[in-house]
């Protein structure tokens, strides 16, 4: 694992709001291809970890460093440029509730790609809702979608970019099992189809030994274990992480 | 990244802080306004929906309140009028005061309660849902998209409301002067021309645009930076308003003093 190519690099970050310490010196590096679930309690600063790499929150301290590129320290342009090839899927999908399905698709890609023609723009946008299996939702608007399709264009919207990173947000929050499993079979054949690396914020287990290649469990502002599923849960010795496991597997 | 200000210590007492932060805040939206409305690329085809919805869509409203604003100022008048054997000033009388105070003091409240409170509940709902972020991580310009576009659309709409707001309360005050006093149509207009000057229409328009610009600004800035979830979004419509007309009342007051002094030169 250690030979594969680095696309993000976090160390010593921090960051607090206030009074309140979230990130307290984070460790993580994120490897090409790869599925790096983050786990953790509700306010751990998970999401916030994910935003700080798109640059929408700023550290207090320490590094994170994207493509090699250190996030704090990019100019507008560049930053922008960096978050072309990032595909940011927010927890409550954060469909433009304004604008059908189609015009959500096109917003991002108009925008950033001008010489498109509009049979470009039709075929793109078709492809990927095909690719999440809603293409009879392109005329419909965000309020008329159950919770599993807004995530599933939420998901499609951020792809049309083409992005080489996919940060996921909760990606299964709010869903019943079986929308959960459809996510996060969605999630892996992204993964597939489109080479990408993920990042994928959850306090779902099954969702994350399902999809995650590593877990990473961030607990009191600081990554407790990081490994595989079976090198970080079974056996585990932390108290809290035992206690998480317990909770989701056994409990549930 | 608006977290940042989330961090920083209270110099003075937090209320003076807040009050000194809030008001560097408000004149960094203004700045930037001002920085992105000349630079491209320009979203026309949103300028143009906003036009729409601001402008066609308040008409109806605006239509009823310049009518009857009209009618009952006309018929308030008349009695003191008369009393003086003036009535037949009434068309001058009503002209000066649509023109120069009332059409663009009753367009802009109206439009400061549908448009401002539209428009801060809108970017606040987007705020809170994280629309706004979504637009910012996928390289596009949130800021250009929703607040440009609405402020542009408030400063272009409202002046032209208002002079449709000056026709409508003329028709109304029309309407009650023919059937009281039996003046014809264009008797009443000739009278309300000849009394209404150059500067007056200048001033008119000078202060719609200032009103339509607050409006748009105010309704945006209260909107993007709401927080606190579905309270948050009902508190930056409710401040938009309330700030909206605070704000119409002080420009008035301020155009009629630079007005008067122009006047008196």
């Amino acid at each position: 694992m250690e030979e594969r190519e680095k696309v993000v690099e976090i160390k010593n970050l921090k960051k607090s709001f206030g009074d309140l310490h979230v990130l307290k010196g984070v460790d993580l590096d994120l490897f090409r291809q790869e599925n790096l679930v983050v786990l953790g309690k509700s306010g751990s600063g998970k999401s916030v970890l994910i935003k700080i790499m798109v640059g929408l929150l700023r550290q207090d301290s320490g590094s994170l460093k994207v493509f090699g590129k250190e996030v704090a320290s990019l100019k507008k342009k560049e930053l922008n440029e960096l978050r072309l090839k990032i595909g940011f899927s927010f927890q409550n999908s954060a469909l433009y509730d304004s604008m059908t399905v189609r015009e959500n698709m096109e917003f991002p890609l108009v925008r950033n790609e001008k010489n498109l023609t509009r049979k470009d723009i039709n075929t793109r946008i078709e492809e990927l809702l095909d690719s999440v299996g809603l293409p009879q939702t392109i005329n419909q608007m965000p309020s008329e979608l159950s919770g599993g399709q807004k995530k599933r264009i939420g998901i499609a919207r951020t792809l049309i970019l083409n992005p080489e990173i996919m940060l996921y947000d909760e990606p299964t929050a709010g869903l019943d099992p079986i929308t959960c499993g459809e996510i996060n079979n969605l999630i892996l054949e992204v993964r597939e189809r489109y080479k990408t690396s993920s990042i994928v914020i959850t306090h779902d287990l099954a969702c994350a030994k399902q999809i995650g290649d590593r877990m990473a469990v961030l607990l009191d502002g600081q990554f407790d274990a990081v490994g595989t599923f079976e090198e970080v849960f079974p056996n585990a010795e932390d108290e809290r992480i035992k206690s998480f496991y317990d909770y989701n597997f056994i409990n549930s | 990244m608006a977290e940042e200000s989330e961090d920083r210590k209270p110099l003075l007492s937090k209320k003076i802080d807040k009050f000194f932060t809030g008001l560097a805040d408000a004149w960094n939206f203004v700045r930037r306004f001002f920085q992105e409305v000349f630079m491209p690329p320009y979203e026309f085809k949103e300028i143009i929906q906003q036009c729409y919805r601001i402008g066609v869509e308040s008409l109806p409203l605006i239509s009823l309140t310049g009518f009857i604003v009209g009618i009952v100022f006309t018929n308030q008048s008349r009695p003191s009028l008369s009393e003086f054997g003036a009535a037949s000033w009434l068309p001058s009388l009503i002209s000066i005061a649509v023109v120069r105070a009332m059409g663009p003091l009753v367009t802009a409240l109206i439009a400061a309660g549908k448009v401002g409170s539209s428009i801060g509940a809108e970017i606040g709902s987007m705020k809170v849902t994280e629309q706004i972020d979504a637009m910012e991580v996928s390289a596009t310009n949130p800021f250009k998209f929703l607040v440009v576009s609405r402020v542009l659309a408030t400063t272009l709409m409202i002046p032209l409301l208002v002079m449709y707001t000056d026709f409508v309360a003329l028709m109304g005050s029309f309407l009650s002067v023919n059937a009281n006093e039996m003046v014809s149509m264009t008797t009443f207009f000739v009278q309300v021309f000849e009394a209404i000057t150059f500067l007056d229409i200048i001033s008119s328009v000078f202060k719609s645009v200032l009103f339509g610009f607050t409006i748009g600004i105010v309704g945006c800035y209260k909107g993007y930076n709401s927080s606190k979830g579905t309270e948050g979004v009902g508190r930056a419509a409710n401040a938009a308003v309330v700030m909206a007309m605070f704000l119409i009342f002080i420009e008035e007051l301020l155009v009629l003093q630079l007005v008067n002094a122009i006047r008196g030169m």
